[in-house]
């Protein structure tokens, strides 16, 4: 068999989250690397809710990620149920939120990929822009030992090979079955949710008075209830340096039997009255949408992360969590990266690049935090789609709020005790049913 | 079949994105009259609104203005989406949405 010239030790698809930092700490250990980004520039086609937990990121950069563009550290967790026209909500802050072991950021992707992007050239990586990946390319042996760009029609097919080819093309993969990792020809719509976003500029201080945030800080907030017609989803809302993100996600599934269009639940949203004085003055800079993985845990089984010549990270095999009290998705494609990368480099120093030889990434990945996790939350996506209809349909919300309307509302016409405020109202959803979502809950998380 | 109730114009929010479309090679191709039910989905799932029906009825579908994100992929891959590739660059450019944010 003829041998194979080389033009990189790994090509990476994929700028984002995990395709970066696998291309970091694999040029760190003296690889060469490309890495293929279909948008213009690093995070073109990247979007976040977003925030990020910054314990993976630090374990790459260290140091350096003092000067990383994050928008605000997160320090408020704001948790809110909505009616039909009425809002609970649950405000968290400690300074525990602080610490830099469980320190979160809001972020938007454009400007933090290209920060990455800039500590991989730095490190010596190649970062091709403005085309996609069309095809792997496959040796006699079956090993993925390249990529192809352009179209054979018209002559602008072009081809490089390396020795490992590492798929980190995020949610929306259209090579991670081309690599034989899925038998599926595309994710379900039970595994996928959609994100719709909104930035809205507002400037600093309105920010920060608005929010009730110092320079610096900020605030994440999961709004659920009356948003989604019925079916599963919800709404972040991160406040960045000068704007605010509103991302409504909604699982692909419910939201095509439902009769109000994902867009129009983000609108509905910004027209509320608890909203609109947040909101108010906003210009909106960006409208950007792109796909969830939440499969959870289940997704992640039915995928292969790694075959002869390949690795799969990130998004594509569904390395996301949803609790729906918080989204996790770009600490797990980091540290997915950074095992990846580590292995990948051993399998090149062993000259191995079958799927054996690429095995330890796998055997990484089961024993770190990020399968754990998956695996503790794996129940959560059939209870989401299952049991918390009493959340979707507002039952829950509207049982919350009528106890603390009645908690509240002084008319003059006589208080009555707590007691016999509440208990009717619990009553009328039923205690047993509420007993037993909370079991279920408890369960699923 | 009853269409959801649109008020908002989400052509008007693209705008405000920077988008370099190819208009030589729609990059997704969808079906010609395609059967209602499916259609509505991509209607209701669609971010970027592209998947449209009037008050008679007709269907109408345009690539520009695509984020991208593949959900009409996952929704109807395998039915009235006939091709769904990445936008790739023309002679006059056109690879796309390129976010500025994120």
């Amino acid at each position: 068999m003829a041998e194979i010239e080389y033009d990189f030790d790994v090509i990476v698809v994929g700028g984002g989250m995990s395709g970066l930092v696998a291309a970091y700490e694999l040029a760190k250990a003296e690889k060469s690397v490309l890495v293929m980004e279909r948008g213009e520039y690093c995070g073109a086609k990247n979007m976040t809710g977003g925030r990020v937990y910054a314990h993976s990121l630090r374990k790459v950069f260290g140091d350096a990620l003092e000067d990383a563009p994050f928008q605000r550290k997160i320090v408020h967790e704001k948790l809110s149920l909505m009616n039909k026209d009425g809002l609970f909500t649950l405000d968290t802050t400690t300074p525990e939120f602080r610490e830099q072991k469980n320190e979160s950021y809001s972020i938007l992707r454009a400007p933090f990929d290209q920060w990455m992007a800039e500590q991989c050239e730095d490190m010596g990586v190649e970062i091709m822009c403005g085309m996609p990946v069309e095809d792997l390319l496959k040796g006699e042996d079956g090993f993925i030992n390249g990529i192809a760009v352009g179209k054979e029609e018209d002559g602008t097919r072009e081809e490089m090979h390396a020795k490992v080819i590492m798929l980190c093309d995020g949610a929306n993969s259209l090579l991670i079955q081309k690599a034989g990792l899925t038998d599926q020809a595309a994710p379900t719509t039970h595994e996928m949710a959609v994100g719709a976003k909104e930035v809205i500029e507002l400037g600093a201080d309105v920010i920060e008075d608005r929010f009730g945030v110092a320079p610096g800080e900020g605030t994440a907030w999961m709004f659920a209830g009356e948003l989604t017609d019925g079916k599963p989803g919800g709404l972040a809302l991160y406040t960045n340096e000068d704007s605010v993100s509103i991302c409504m996600v909604v699982p692909i599934a419910g939201l095509i039997e439902s009769n109000v269009p994902v867009y129009q639940q983000l609108e509905n949203f910004k027209n509320r009255e608890e909203i609109k004085p947040l909101l108010k003055g906003g210009k909106t800079v960006e409208y950007s949408g792109h796909m969830v993985p939440e499969g959870g845990y289940n997704m992640l089984q039915r995928h292969k992360l790694v075959g002869n010549g390949v690795v799969a990270c990130g998004d594509n095999v569904g390395l996301c969590i949803n609790s729906g009290y918080s989204v996790r998705g770009m600490d797990l494609a980091v540290t997915s990266g950074q095992l990846a990368a580590e292995a990948v480099s051993k399998a090149i120093d062993n000259d191995d690049f079958s799927a054996a030889g690429l095995g330890s990434y796998k055997t990484a990945l089961d024993a770190s935090y990020v399968v754990k996790d998956l695996k503790n939350f794996q129940k959560f996506p059939e209870f989401m789609d299952n049991d918390l209809g009493m959340l979707w349909d507002n039952t829950l919300s509207d049982m919350v709020l009528n106890i603390f309307k009645k908690l509240y509302i002084v008319d003059g016409t006589g208080e009555i005790p707590v007691k016999q405020k509440i208990m009717p109202l619990v009553k009328e959803v039923g205690i047993f049913k509420i007993a037993k979502l909370a079991m279920k809950g408890m369960k699923a998380l | 079949m009853s269409y959801p109730e649109i008020t908002v114009n989400v052509d008007e929010k693209l705008a405000l994105n920077k988008f370099n479309v190819n208009e030589e090679y729609p990059h997704i191709e969808v079906q010609e009259n395609a059967p209602e039910s499916e259609f509505r989905k991509l209607v209701l799932a669609c971010p970027a609104a592209l998947f449209k029906v009037d008050a008679e009825g007709n269907q109408s579908y345009d690539y520009a203005g695509c984020l991208e994100c593949g959900t009409c992929r996952v929704v109807a891959g395998s039915t009235i989406i006939k091709k769904w590739t990445f936008p790739i660059m023309g002679i006059e450019g056109g690879s796309g949405v390129q976010y500025l944010y994120g």
